[in-house]
């Protein structure tokens, strides 16, 4: 790193930050770049392709995060949170952070690790413990890397669920200690604090979807048939658990049905903690089925057209529904894949679906999946049968987004998201000087469009890092 | 030709949030089969200057479970407007006159029934329940102010519902009282057959009973009774409980012993019970209470709850709320409640448990006409409590 310079702080190593890290870094300046999974590469490494151009996401994705891994100005801190940070002002336009960061013991020496998985193989949990990564739709073992292009592709201990780590003992012998060939496995190790000094800071943290159970409406969790569209990537993506084969229950579907605006786009409803209130108030909004978020999650008319497409790619004679209130496909060549995705033959429907339910005949307990809407424009209520059904959850603030927003010193907007300072003239800065926001943190948006945002908090942590060397 | 001004009631409604989604229509339990449509009257109001309220008597399909309140985006009470419309045409006495006869009896008796008010507690004369007849002198004497209601006061088949309910009260030593002949309907059903001044006259006249009793708390037999008394009514400061809630408290509390039903008592078989419960609209959907009856039921002993596939949120209406009790719809021939007792029936259980007495009638006559009583059994959760009871 090119010590001689002041530093910028990253927080989050999704496309944002990953994007803005990368461009700080070529400008010449020291970037650390801290994320709290043991990988960067955030939601868009979960992502099978991209709309319009359906691009395959982890292709265009990957070779950023190498660079990122590779740069000389990078300084990666994966599996790591900051735990504070404290602004000094040395003068009016020249402001410091004192940042603390923790990094998590993986309980593996990545200076020793090749990522060669035999401890994973070897792992008395292996098949047993829930892939975050796959959005629980397959096993992994206690010690795991997320993904197989995981940067840095360095083993991890999951500590929730390692026997070692959980029940103080595993077997007579540690099997993942005893496979390793370079003796990477080190349970001795504890937690570091490590002190930084930044000049500017830019949060790219990232979202989270609605919990579907919000919405009780359309069973998720009840039926295996319906799933969030983040469990659809993870199904049709070629490095997914199925190998890209889009299966329910080993079976393939021949009828689809996909659901937008699930918990998008609801007036005056308290689904979820809007990052700042009590847990007693989020104990009552769970049981309150007034559920959802009031704006546009913005991505699902486009991730909707695009599951459908793969639906359609994988399976020619699907019949395949989508449900909608309004398609909203403005952005470069949006429109016109939604053009190409009825041109195949994809139904859209106009209405929002009521409920699902299973359709059994006398006695049988294993029929089949209604979605219930009306049609409005045929004006009458309709019934279509699915063997799958999408849901198109609403994208929501992180859980910790509030106390994310207290611990970095910057606000949040009544929706939750990050505020920036000013909706249309800083649309990156906050009102704190030096802190700047990139992507999903700040509000809803595309990946061209986090990418852009992510460019601009680059260049403008970039003026912030110019003036501090006077 | 009933010529309605839709502006004066949009706005009133607030009706310009709709984006037409349909999600109302789309759940909607009588939509399925009548020519029902609440997105499409919406729609109307919003861009017709004018409505003819007569041309539409599927008006009165409506059992106002409010599935379509509970789940719209936007926050618009589409079941509201359903209700705005019914009052105009009560306003002008084009009601059925079936409605009609029961806001009469209402209005003269206090119940929908037309038997006497002097007669409101014959269900329990012998069971010595104690009765604050209001006035000062009776006031704070009792905590628990139990609100029978009228159907479970008059209707043969629902009284022993309520004597259930007051045995098993005494039995945990629950000191309570109820309003004896004084009671008067609640007016719930009242206000969703579009009788608004009924209702406000109801209203009224109940509140400063009940607050007369200086009760902590009111207790209600009917999920009806207990929504607009804990939604419509304001009675701050007094707890308004459905049975369901206050029974699972004396559960908790250690208050009342139950024991497996006795089969000979039950009328089924030997072993266990299976039971599934029908979740009301106006204790599940409307408020939201849905453990709390599963909760009694699992803490019978030899009950086994299997669940339908829709319940709780996604449970099925029977078509008995809403006036629908006293008007048969549009559309008789199928009754949501012939669907539901044989979902019922396809779980296997034998009991099937409700904790509405709308819904014990509606889902008792469906399980004769559709020739099940053979396999199955409609009982409120208040009788299996009884049957279980095992206190002195």
């Amino acid at each position: 790193m090119n010590r001689g310079k002041p530093a910028a702080l990253v927080i989050g190593g999704g496309i944002a930050g990953i994007q803005a890290a990368l461009d700080i870094a070529d400008a010449g300046y020291p970037v650390y770049l801290v994320e709290r999974e043991p990988s960067i590469g955030g939601r868009m490494a979960q992502l099978d392709k991209t709309f319009p151009t359906l691009d395959c996401s982890s292709c265009i994705l990957t070779p950023k995060m190498v660079d990122v891994g590779n740069h000389p100005n990078i300084k990666l801190m994966t599996y790591s949170d900051v735990v504070s940070i404290d602004g000094v002002s040395e003068s009016a336009n020249q402001r410091m952070f004192h940042v603390q960061v923790r990094k998590k013991p993986r309980y593996v020496d990545v200076d020793k690790c090749t990522g060669c998985g035999s401890c994973a193989e070897a792992c008395r949990m292996k098949g047993r413990v829930t892939s975050h990564f796959n959005e629980g739709i397959s096993k992994r073992s206690a010690v795991y890397v997320p993904f197989p292009q995981a940067v840095p592709l360095k083993y991890t201990v999951d500590p929730e669920a390692c026997l070692l780590l959980t029940r103080g003992r595993c077997g007579k012998t540690l099997l993942c200690k005893d496979a390793c060939p370079a003796g990477a496995i080190d349970f001795e190790q504890r937690e570091e604090l490590v002190d930084l000094e930044v000049g500017a800071v830019i949060v790219a943290t990232g979202f989270d979807l609605l919990d579907p159970h919000l919405k009780p409406e359309f069973g998720y969790g009840v039926y295996p048939e319906v799933m969030t569209g983040l469990e659809f990537e993870r199904l049709s993506s070629a490095s997914g658990p199925t190998m890209g084969k889009i299966t329910v229950d080993g079976k393939e579907p021949k009828d689809v049905v996909l659901i937008k605006c699930v918990g998008s786009r609801e007036k005056d409803r308290r689904a979820f903690s809007l990052g700042r209130s009590s847990g007693a108030e989020r104990q009552t909004s769970s049981r309150d089925p007034h559920t959802g978020v009031p704006y546009c999650s913005r991505i699902c008319c486009m991730y909707t057209a695009k599951h459908a497409h793969l639906v359609r790619d994988q399976i020619p004679d699907a019949r395949i529904t989508v449900f909608y209130i309004d398609v909203r496909a403005s952005g470069k060549g949006y429109e016109e894949f939604y053009d190409r995705v009825r041109e195949e033959g994809v139904v859209y429907r106009r209405g929002e679906p009521a409920e699902v339910y299973r359709r059994g005949e006398k006695g049988d307990r294993n029929g089949r999946l209604v979605v219930a809407a009306e049609d409005t424009l045929l004006g009458k209520p309709v019934e279509v049968e699915a063997d799958l059904v999408v849901l198109a959850t609403a994208v929501v603030p992180r859980a910790d987004a509030g106390q994310v927003a207290e611990l970095v010193g910057i606000e949040c907007s009544p929706d939750g998201f990050f505020q920036e300072a000013h909706v249309k003239m800083h649309p990156v800065e906050t009102a704190t000087d030096g802190i700047f926001l990139a992507g999903c943190c700040q509000g809803p948006k595309d990946i061209p469009d986090a990418v852009a945002q992510a460019k601009a908090a680059a260049a403008s942590a970039l003026v912030a890092l110019r003036r501090l060397e006077g | 030709m009933m010529a309605l001004k839709t502006a004066e009631l949009t706005e009133q409604l607030e009706l310009l949030g709709c984006i037409q989604c349909g999600k109302c229509t789309g759940g909607c339990p009588v939509a399925r089969k009548t020519t029902l449509n609440i997105r499409s009257l919406i729609y109307h109001m919003l861009v017709e200057p004018e409505m003819d309220v007569d041309a539409h008597p599927e008006l009165w399909d409506c059992t106002c479970c409010f599935t379509c309140v509970e789940r719209c985006l936007k926050d618009v009470k589409p079941a509201e407007l359903i209700i705005a419309l019914r009052s105009q045409l009560v306003e002008s006495g084009r009601i059925p006159d079936t409605v009609g006869a029961a806001l009469m009896a209402i209005f003269r008796q206090g119940n929908p029934t037309g038997i006497a008010r002097e007669d409101r507690a014959n269900w329990g004369a012998d069971l010595g329940i104690k009765v604050a007849q209001g006035g000062a002198d009776r006031a704070g004497r009792f905590e628990t102010l139990y609100f029978v209601g009228c159907i479970p006061a008059y209707d043969q088949r629902v009284q022993p519902v309520a004597r259930a309910l007051a045995q098993t009260l005494a039995a945990a030593g629950v000191d309570f009282c109820t309003l004896g002949t004084e009671e008067s309907c609640c007016g719930n059903e009242v206000r969703r057959m579009g009788e608004l001044g009924l209702f406000e006259m109801l209203v009224e006249k109940n509140s400063e009973l009940i607050r007369s009793v200086g009760a902590s708390r009111v207790v209600t037999t009917s999920p009806h009774c207990f929504n607009t008394f804990k939604n419509e009514y304001g009675l701050d400061g007094i707890e308004v409980l459905h049975y369901t809630q206050f029974i699972t408290e004396l559960i908790e509390e250690g208050k009342l012993k139950l024991s497996e039903p006795p089969p000979s008592k039950r009328g089924g078989r030997e072993g266990g019970l299976t039971v599934t419960y029908h979740d009301p609209c106006f204790l599940g959907k409307q408020n939201h209470v849905f453990d709390e009856p599963r909760a009694i039921l699992q803490a019978i002993p030899g009950v086994k709850l299997v669940e339908m596939d829709r319940s709780r949120e996604r449970s099925l209406c029977c078509e008995g709320g809403g006036g629908r009790m006293w008007n048969e719809g549009t559309n008789l021939e199928e009754r949501l409640a012939f669907q539901r007792v044989q979902e019922a029936a396809d779980t296997g259980a034998e009991i099937l448990a409700v904790a509405c007495p709308f819904c014990l009638l509606t889902l008792e006559d469906a399980v004769k006409v559709q020739g099940l009583e053979e396999r199955l059994k409609v009982m409120d959760i208040m009788e299996l409590v009884s049957l279980a009871l095992h206190n002195g």
